[in-house]
């Protein structure tokens, strides 16, 4: 299968400012790769030098072995969906979708059936001879797709396609472009700021920070293995306590901590616990496997499907726990009331400052 | 999934391709460039070559030896009054253009944005006829036969016709009907920019409507009326065609003095060094202004 | 009504009807000079008169019938269309150039281009009949197109320039990346999607050169001279009503002129 990107050393910088400091990242044919990152962080940068909108200092990328970079846009047979869709406004759906097509001297019969193919793949058949004012957020966001996809490109860049709709329609479309990527297999290569999209589309995702990849892995992996305090920062909610690495080995408020074997041999820095809300247990025993935290209750909301209760650890830190009505019949903290957590050894997580 | 690299900053640094990108993006740049040379080619030719001959040739004399002469005889009483007529008519028209453009433009920024616009039509239109036409106009309302005096000898207001034209007079008049939608379309795109809440603010603070004005109103929109003052009072020092036809011969203007210079003297050496000073005028002018109330745009407006 | 507040800082109509007089003596002021050349070029009788006792067509037979004029008027309507070609041409990839490259090429660009507004035109009318009388260009209409080109260039490339401004250029990158070349990108995505700025730009143009006194009176004459040249001699030396008629065409052409303008700016505005 073609569509094996290697992208070594790019640097980009502004003046004094680099927006890519020697990124170097692989990406295999049919893969959907997220750049993940906060804004200014190089990840739309990358995505650009990608499309070869943006000329970097140096660097090399290849795509099944062929030099890439020094291409001018139009070469590459790239399909690129746009943050605002750019769709073209004196275009009908229809001629935009077939525009990289004419521009490919398809005949017009051809250019008529995949035009069709395409709307149909994103339900946008019935619109074809619409003016693309007329369109919803969504509708263009489709259309734009299908704009992209239709000549069939190496590869499918996408900027920030969803950020422009509201949330219900977001989850939405992210489903579809899931479906759609694996119906097509079209390498992907995504931006995006938010990082419940890039875990629900993507088969690897590539933290971005400072103008260099944080951490490369997949869902899973970025998620309960954060490699630094950065990525386990902006992926999930999550919350830093203080570890004391002593003789003894590693506690926390006093009481050994137990961790996984990997951290064992940890040395140097003060470590942090990882703590994901979710993962901390209302109810548990003093054995090997968990960690008992004690804390006090310091609020309790109402949200309808669950209470928020808030929780102080013993240095001041505040989580916010979600408690589910799955417990009924247990009895809720009370405001005032100390409570005892447990987190399991199995999912304890430590990171140092040094990314 | 393929081998991944996680550590990039591990990598030997290495550069490839830096010296066919940067060739590649000074080859970008040159052609980008390169799409204003037409025009910028043209205006070498046909503005900057000549100016530049005119500088040139401000430096001989008739008989072609090189001589500061030219400049010396601009301190003759001739042409002593004629920078002061210049100055004088310009002075009068931009103040006159400004007592009558600054309640326009402020009423119609306090206007509906449609109704203004319709009302808009009273600057523009003017703006888009020809001065040419305009300046006929006013020499037939204004001349000793004219409507005016017609009329006002008719209704037995006056007994002989007044000197309305072929003097000082007339060209302000003339001038200030061409040049006031110079003044008042920025002015008013500056006035419209200014966020009523401030005015709603003052008010709140206790101002009264006039304070308010005075102290809130009226500074926002100083560097609107400085870039419409700026550029009338330009215009008006290089102004051509309004005195040349409503002033008789009788009021000799910057521009009509290097006309004359040409066309009437043949003498190039006074006609180019009368027209260095104007242009360096000019220029001073200009970026006092740009620098003083940093308003960008000179004429932007048609 | 008069006694309801107008502003926001609650002062009545009635305080202010002194501010409403002044606004429409000035506009009376602003148009009647415009208008008032139309009558009285119907009038019938061998003097101007406001308003015309009698009327008649007599002024534009005598405008239609005058060789002269005819041919005036002709020298100036091709002018102003070639000065529109090219200066449209010029203009619209000139602009192009200096809103896509950067930095100081860019911005000492944007400075000459808005040379021939700076300059006094007085300057610019010695100035090139100095430089033709050398090169052979006086009295050519190659000579007046060429300094009405000049002359027209900053309108053009401030009104695209303007509408550059407000262009998504993600329209034309994403045209690039379907295929296009830059070239074609901006033929068949920027250029439609900036049409109405570039047509002011031309009608600005147009105006600009068939306006234009000044340099027409230096380097034009003769077989050559522009409906100005003509009309601004008849002006200075005698009142001949015929302007009056001419002037009542011109008058005319402006209006039409203003509102295919105001429908441009309606239409921009609307998208």
């Amino acid at each position: 299968m073609p569509g094996k990107v290697e992208i070594r050393n790019i640097r980009k910088s502004y003046g004094s400012f680099v927006a890519l400091d020697d990124v170097s990242l692989d990406i295999a044919p049919g893969e959907f790769l997220t750049l993940l990152g906060p804004s200014g962080s190089g990840k739309t940068t990358l995505l650009n030098v990608l499309a070869g909108f943006v000329r970097p200092d140096s660097g090399s990328i290849t795509i099944d072995g062929t030099e890439f970079l020094t291409l001018p846009p139009h070469k590459r047979n790239l399909g690129m969906v746009f943050q605002n869709y750019a769709l073209f406004p004196h275009m009908s759906v229809g001629r935009n979708v077939g525009y990289p097509l004419r521009l490919r001297g398809v005949s017009a019969a051809e250019i008529e059936r995949r035009v069709r193919d395409a709307l149909d793949l994103v339900q946008m058949a019935h619109l074809a001879d619409r003016g693309v004012d007329a369109l919803s957020g969504g509708q263009r966001q489709r259309v734009a797709l299908a704009r992209a996809i239709v000549f069939e490109p190496s590869i499918l860049l996408m900027d920030e396609p969803l950020s422009a709709l509201d949330k219900k329609l977001r989850e939405h479309m992210q489903l579809e472009l899931k479906r759609l990527h694996d119906r097509l297999g079209t390498t992907t290569v995504y931006v995006t700021h938010d990082q419940r999209e890039a875990l629900t589309l993507s088969d690897r995702i590539a933290v971005v920070n400072g103008g260099r990849i944080a951490q490369l892995g997949t869902p899973d992996e970025i998620y309960d293995r954060p490699r630094n305090k950065f990525v386990a920062d902006f992926i999930g909610e999550t919350r830093f306590l203080p570890v004391e690495h002593g003789a003894s080995g590693l506690s926390l408020y006093g009481r050994p901590l137990k961790v996984r074997d990997e951290w064992k041999s940890l040395t140097g820095d003060t470590p942090w616990l990882v703590v994901r809300p979710e993962r901390l247990r209302w109810h548990g025993e003093e054995t090997d496997a968990a960690n008992r935290i004690d804390a006090e209750t310091t609020g309790v909301i109402y949200q309808g499907d669950s209470y928020l209760v808030t929780v102080r650890m013993p240095d001041g830190v505040e989580i916010d726990l979600r408690r589910g009505p799955d417990i009924a019949g247990k009895e809720l903290p009370q405001r005032g009331q100390p409570v005892h957590l447990w987190l399991d050894r199995e999912h304890t997580i430590l990171v140092s400052d040094k990314p | 999934m393929t081998m991944t690299l996680d550590h990039p900053g591990t990598l030997p640094a290495a550069a490839p391709n830096a010296d066919a990108l940067q060739r590649q993006g000074a080859r970008e740049r040159r052609a980008l460039a390169s799409l204003t040379l037409p025009g910028a080619a043209l205006i070498f030719v046909v503005l900057i070559l000549p100016i530049g001959w005119l500088f040139w040739q401000s430096f001989f004399g008739a008989a072609g030896q090189p001589t500061l002469e030219n400049y010396a005889r601009m301190l003759k009483p001739v042409y002593v009054r004629t920078f002061v007529t210049t100055f004088e008519v310009s002075g009068l028209v931009t103040l006159a253009c400004v007592l009558l453009g600054y309640p326009v433009a402020y009423l119609l920024a306090q206007l509906p944005e449609r109704l203004a616009g319709l009302l808009m039509i009273f600057v523009i239109l003017p703006f888009w006829t020809s001065v040419l036409v305009r300046t006929y106009a006013w020499l037939v309302l204004l001349q000793r036969t004219g409507i005016i005096n017609t009329w006002l000898v008719d209704a037995g207001l006056i007994s002989e016709p007044l000197p309305l034209v072929h003097n000082m007079l007339g060209v302000v008049i003339g001038m200030v009907h061409v040049m006031l939608p110079f003044l008042i379309l920025p002015l008013y795109a500056s006035m419209r920019a200014i966020d009523p809440v401030y005015m709603r603010a003052a008010a709140n603070c206790g101002a009264t409507p006039a304070q308010a004005f005075r102290q809130v109103f009226l500074p926002l929109s100083l560097p609107g009326l400085a870039a419409g003052v700026g550029l009338v009072f330009v215009l008006c020092l290089g102004f051509y065609v309004t005195p040349a036809l409503l002033g008789g011969g009788r009021v000799s203007m910057w521009a009509m003095q290097i006309a004359d210079n040409i066309s009437v003297y043949g003498n190039w050496g006074a006609a180019s060094s009368l027209g260095v000073v104007l242009l360096i005028v000019t220029g001073i002018i200009l970026y006092a202004f740009k620098r003083l109330f940093r308003t960008e745009n000179f004429g932007g407006t048609r | 009504m008069l006694s309801r507040p107008a502003t926001q800082t609650q002062i009545t109509h009635l305080q202010r009807l002194w501010l409403y007089v002044l606004v429409g003596l000035v506009f009376l002021f602003l148009i009647v000079p415009c208008l008032i050349v139309i009558p009285m070029s119907f009038s019938g009788s061998k003097y101007l008169e406001f308003p015309p006792r009698t009327w008649s067509l007599q002024w534009y037979e005598a405008y239609l019938g005058s060789p002269e004029w005819r041919a005036a008027t002709f020298v100036s309507l091709r002018a102003a269309l070639l000065t529109t070609l090219f200066a449209t041409t010029l203009g619209t990839i000139a602009a192009y150039g200096i809103a896509r490259v950067h930095g100081a090429v860019s911005s000492l660009a944007r400075g000459v281009f808005m040379l021939p507004m700076l300059v006094p035109l007085i300057l610019l009318a010695i100035g090139c009949f100095f430089v033709y009388a050398k090169i052979g260009l006086n009295g050519t209409t190659t000579g007046l197109v060429l300094a009405h080109t000049m002359l027209a260039l900053p309108f053009v490339v401030i009104a695209v320039l303007s509408g550059l401004a407000s262009y998504d250029m993600n329209q034309e990158r994403v045209a690039q990346s379907l295929g296009a070349s830059r070239p074609w990108a901006f033929l068949t995505v920027t250029l439609p999607q900036i049409r109405l700025s570039v047509l002011s730009g031309a009608l600005f143009a147009f105006v600009t050169s068939f306006d234009e006194v000044v340099i027409a009176l230096f380097i034009t004459g003769g077989q050559n001279a522009t409906l100005t040249r003509l009309m601004f001699a008849n002006i200075r030396d005698q009142i001949d009503p015929t302007v009056a008629a001419i002037s009542s065409l011109l008058i005319g052409l402006s209006i039409l002129l203003l509102v295919g303008s105001q429908l441009l700016l309606r239409k921009g505005a609307r998208k």
